[in-house]
């Protein structure tokens, strides 16, 4: 009941702003539909639909840490957050109270995603709802990282580390390109963060690859 | 109703709150005073569970702060010096959220939303969102907003800050209607807000408390002809 409250309040405060949540749908939305004119536009298959899907899927839930961050940051900000720690709440109420707003949010990206790579070309096969729940799993990866940002710092501040937590992790996740091509330090540090294996899961699962996807998996949930 | 014994804060070698003593009675609105870093906001961190004290205790309606942190936590709330309230959710939104964090039921909870709009002048604006209210109507909200638990006591850090006239003047009117039946712990820095509303005062300085009484004791034991001359004589003082 607490939490399902607490919970309410948060999903109306993020949803109450439709200039962000739009934002973090439409963008990559836009992305898969240049994706695909490049693609078809390259002598190589680099973008492909079901290479390209689960990565800007992936991406897109780089906007959950920039919702849950910001919401967390302003809520310190305005000491709204004095007041929910000198109630009864508990820290997992707490945490949950963040957390689970967001879940449908990442649902509402994935059905749009799929449905705009689907219209591209996308077949749709059953390990497209085995991606569904992988990827409803990688979710709160991204959401806890805006947790943390938003506990670090402030809601101004939070949309600077935005900016370099989307490229980085980006970068990092081999979405826009295959790690291999720069090798090095450089996939040795993707290999140690989870948001590479995040992309792989997706990708495994959605190529029936099924051993992969639990050692990508294990790595993210870790 | 608050008992407050050897309290202290130290982080790392600086003394914040320095062996604490007070009692608060019920229903009485005491007013803590003191410089900025005297040691208020820190005192009122520990009271409300926010801190915990480097040594000492508080008992809140016979429970103790260091060992019974949730049931004191069901008997309190706060009104943070900031508004702290929900900006996109409307004014009837906060009222019930924080009702129901409390615990009560959605009927009860309701019940309870239209009664604290009734005090609190809210009930025209009840479908407006937070953040579109004036400065004075966003602070009614937020001391509403504490009310909602029916605390047994009620912190108000500096619940009138940046204030026009009239709306410090519906908040003070507010507060006097639930003198004799909460527990309100005040701070400001504005004196006249004191001279209005408090039944005894406590200045506070270098963590401790310096001179405490009603305003009419303060004033006849220092010889002073203001509250204000208390307080800059106890806390310069205390500086020498």
């Amino acid at each position: 009941m607490r939490v399902a409250a607490f919970a309410t309040r948060n999903h109306k405060e993020i949803v109450r702003d439709p200039i962000t949540l739009l934002f973090g749908i439409g963008l990559p939305i836009l992305l898969l539909g240049l994706f695909s004119v490049m693609q078809k536009n390259m002598p190589f298959a680099l973008y492909e639909m079901n290479n390209l899907t689960p990565g800007v899927i992936v991406f897109s839930f780089s906007f959950l840490t920039l919702f849950s961050g910001m919401l967390l940051g302003k809520d310190k900000s305005s000491s709204f957050l004095m007041r929910i720690f000198v109630s009864p709440l508990s820290a997992a109420d707490y945490i949950l109270g963040y957390m689970i707003p967001l879940l449908p949010i990442a649902l509402l990206q994935i059905f749009v995603c799929l449905a705009t790579a689907m219209f591209l070309g996308l077949p749709f096969n059953k390990s497209i709802l085995f991606m569904i729940l992988v990827l409803l799993i990688i979710s709160p990866l991204y959401i806890s990282c805006g947790l943390l940002f938003g506990t670090l710092f402030t809601d101004k501040q939070v949309g600077g580390i935005f900016a370099i937590f989307v490229n980085v992790t980006t970068w990092l996740s081999g979405t826009w390109f295959e790690l291999d091509m720069i090798g090095g330090t450089f996939q040795k540090i993707a290999q140690l963060l989870p948001f590479m294996h995040a992309v792989n899961a997706a990708r495994a699962i959605l190529h029936a690859e099924y051993a992969n996807v639990f050692y990508s998996l294990i790595i993210v949930i870790g | 109703m608050i008992n407050i014994r050897d309290l202290t804060k130290l982080y790392k070698e600086r003394v914040v709150v320095n062996q604490l003593n007070l009692q608060i009675h019920q229903g009485e609105l005491f007013a803590l005073l003191g410089q900025n870093g005297a040691g208020k906001t820190t005192t009122i961190k520990m009271l409300c569970g926010l801190l915990s004290p480097t040594e000492g205790d508080a008992i809140i309606d016979g429970k103790s702060i260091v060992q019974n942190t949730q049931a004191v936590k069901q008997v309190i709330n706060i009104s943070p010096q900031e508004t702290a309230i929900a900006p996109n959710l409307t004014v009837y939104e906060n009222l019930l959220l924080f009702s129901q964090i409390y615990g009560y039921e959605k009927e009860k909870a309701q019940q309870q939303v239209y009664d604290k709009m009734a005090l609190f002048g809210l009930a025209p604006r009840q479908h407006d969102k937070a953040k579109t209210l004036s400065g004075g109507y966003q602070r009614r909200l937020s001391v509403a907003m504490a009310l909602m638990s029916n605390p047994k006591v009620l912190f108000l850090d500096e619940p009138t800050l940046g204030m026009d006239i009239r709306a410090r003047n519906d908040v003070w009117n507010i507060l006097k209607r639930l003198k004799g039946h909460v527990t309100i712990i005040l701070t400001s820095h504005y004196l006249e807000e004191i001279e209005a509303l408090a039944d005894r005062v406590g200045i506070m300085h270098h963590g401790q408390i310096c001179a405490l009484g009603t305003i009419q004791q303060l004033i006849s034991e220092t010889g002073k002809h203001s509250l204000e001359e208390v307080f800059l004589e106890k806390t310069e003082e205390a500086l020498l």
